[in-house]
């Protein structure tokens, strides 16, 4: 039996015995104690300023061609100081359209899951807090949702809508709501069972103020870590449709459009490819480490 | 259990229609399809027998229901671009998905189950650290930038399986590979907390006390009862993997429905697009139903609600 044991680090960690830690503290120790969140955030934190430095991270502009200069391989295999991550067929610079490029999947992943939350923690916490028909109309809808084949559906909107970033965006949120749809409700019907809901509702409390004044702050780490899932299945989703031609369009910096112009070089030219699907990877890696992680710095009760 | 499987399956034709609707409105939503049929430039003539020929200037509901109608009689309508009747472009393509997605399932489920059992059994040990590696990685890589490194390693630089096509057995290891590894984080995840919930059980101590070996108590009572969950998700992982299966097949060029659809779309060819959605969305209904009547059917708990 010795070798079945579960935890993997006791829940309460105040080692102070003289002073018992506030919820709150034993939160931030728990997090700061949590090697998944520290390394998650850290990889985000460094892409989000490459993201929003990188016009003064690299003097080259991720457009400009040169047909002197293409298909310079990067330093590590033998190229030049000035371009250092090397230059795709074109002759633009890799590091440059990499930087440019995290701007856009974290602009694409926080947008389509904004949308996307909207919506679907608007219909879980309906149908959760009112239940009855409420309930059988929104499981009807995720329901549906859920039958509907993503990539197929977004890419054939975006085929038929032209590859705009704004289109991408939409039918990546309005396709996306699921699962808040699927975890609020739960958490909602949850929620609603407490003494404090009962103790508004008699009190005369208007309907918005308990939902947003009682509810919503009680189902707000599902809504943070669903949230954070969400972004990071946008941002492959991207990548995937812009991969296949039917997302975001050339000359466009993106990371999925980077691989899918590498394969025409596959053959000759690998690290092409290797390049923007490291950073697509670390990226979306970072992102689940960080939910995952706000998870069980929240809900430590819920981890296994 | 009657009532049950008539309930889901009246719940599961509901959702299938409104799918249909849904699909069949988006795309005429795009625009006029005479207009994407004659391209930008048509005379008015033109137009004109194009709407003529297909019916486009009837009321949308008509329409749609007219479609229906045909698609329960088996008839999707002709391929704008193939010139072919849908149904028999889509049969024709539709095993190479089948077997590509079979195939697959079985690959995630011959790695996730063992893996997740054994993590189970000694959590924190390195075997459940490379479980715990394996789905981490796998819930974080694109699946079409796994299956360009694969070819470019199994491929290109050992040659040991043909990078594209669907003309033996070998042309379907990588794709295999790329789309199970896509279901394997789940499997591996549920069979893992559904072990270790399991083994805390009293019949599982008693079964201990009793003096059974350690084998004998993992996977004849244990493993039993983790399964059943892992069975229904086994069936909407299938569901699911259909559906992308066009990413992969795009990739490795098998000529499956998939690849079908992505040719459809790039080609503006709607009856098939049409058809393709809503082929994909009645597979994942048919596996979803399929997924409840076999949990219902295992676990019998379920069925009272």
């Amino acid at each position: 039996m010795t070798d079945t044991t579960t935890e993997l680090e006791p829940v309460v960690t105040a080692t102070d015995q003289s002073k018992p830690l506030t919820p709150r503290q034993a939160m931030v120790r728990r997090a700061l104690r949590h090697k998944g969140l520290l390394f998650g955030s850290a990889v985000i934190l460094a892409i989000v300023f490459i993201a929003v430095f990188a016009p003064f991270l690299t003097e080259h502009d991720p457009f400009k061609q040169s047909l002197l200069a293409r298909m310079k391989p990067p330093v590590f295999m033998g190229g030049d100081e000035n371009h250092v991550l090397g230059t795709d067929a074109l002759g633009r610079d890799y590091w440059a359209r990499l930087a440019y490029g995290a701007r856009i999947s974290l602009m694409i992943g926080l947008l389509a899951a904004v949308i996307s939350g909207l919506i679907g923690s608007t219909m879980g916490i309906m149908a959760g807090y009112f239940g009855g028909r409420v309930d059988t109309v929104v499981t009807f809808l995720i329901n549906v949702r859920l039958a509907m084949p993503v990539v197929l559906v977004a890419l054939a909107v975006v085929a038929l809508f032209g590859g705009s970033l704004m289109v991408v965006v939409s039918v990546l949120g309005l396709l996306l709501w699921d699962r808040f749809a699927v975890v609020l409700r739960s958490a909602t019907m949850q929620v609603r069972k407490q003494e404090y809901v009962a103790a508004a509702e008699v009190l005369g409390a208007s309907l918005p103020r308990i939902l947003i004044k009682d509810i919503l702050p009680n189902v707000m780490n599902h809504l943070i870590v669903i949230f954070t899932l969400e972004m990071a299945h946008a941002i492959i989703l991207e990548a995937a449709l812009s991969f296949l031609g039917l997302g975001v369009q050339p000359p466009t910096p993106s990371w999925g459009l980077m691989i899918s112009e590498g394969k025409e070089m596959l053959l000759f030219e690998p690290w092409m490819i290797t390049i923007p699907g490291i950073a697509l990877f670390l990226l979306v890696l970072a992102i689940n480490m960080m939910g995952d992680g706000i998870r069980d710095v929240t809900a430590p009760e819920g981890r296994n | 259990m009657l009532m049950f499987i008539l309930k889901r399956l009246g719940l599961a034709l509901l959702v299938a229609l409104t799918v249909s609707a849904i699909s069949f409105s988006l795309l005429f939503l795009a625009g006029d399809p005479a207009v994407a049929i004659a391209g930008e430039n048509a005379s008015q003539q033109d137009i004109a027998a194009i709407n003529e020929r297909f019916g486009f200037d009837r009321p949308l509901p008509i329409q749609y229901l007219d479609w229906l109608r045909n698609a329960v009689q088996g008839d999707l309508g002709m391929s704008w671009y193939f010139d072919l009747p849908v149904t028999e472009l889509i049969a024709d393509r539709l095993s190479v998905t089948m077997r590509l997605g079979l195939s697959a399932i079985t690959f995630a489920l011959v790695l996730a189950i063992p893996m997740g059992v054994a993590a189970a059994a000694r959590p924190n040990s390195l075997i459940d650290r490379a479980a715990l590696l394996i789905s981490v990685v796998g819930q974080a890589i694109p699946s079409f930038w796994f299956g360009l490194i694969l070819v470019v390693i199994f491929s290109i630089n050992l040659g040991l399986v043909p990078a594209s096509g669907n003309e033996t057995w070998r042309h379907f290891i990588l794709p295999t590979v790329v789309l199970g590894y896509y279901a394997t984080p789940a499997i591996m995840r549920l069979t893992r907390a559904g072990m270790i919930e399991v083994l805390s059980a009293d019949y599982i101590r008693t079964a201990r006390a009793k003096g059974l070996g350690t084998r004998k108590i993992m996977f004849k009572h244990a493993l039993r009862n983790a399964i059943i969950p892992v069975v229904s998700l086994a069936a909407v992982q299938m569901g699911f993997m259909l559906g992308g299966s066009i990413v992969v097949e795009s990739i490795f060029a098998l000529h499956g429905a998939g690849y079908l659809a992505w040719e459809s779309i790039s080609r503006n060819d709607l009856p098939t697009m049409q058809a393709l959605i809503l082929i994909f969305s009645t597979f994942y209904i048919f596996f979803t139903f399929l997924a409840d009547v076999l949990n219902a059917w295992l676990d019998p708990r379920l069925r009272v609600s």
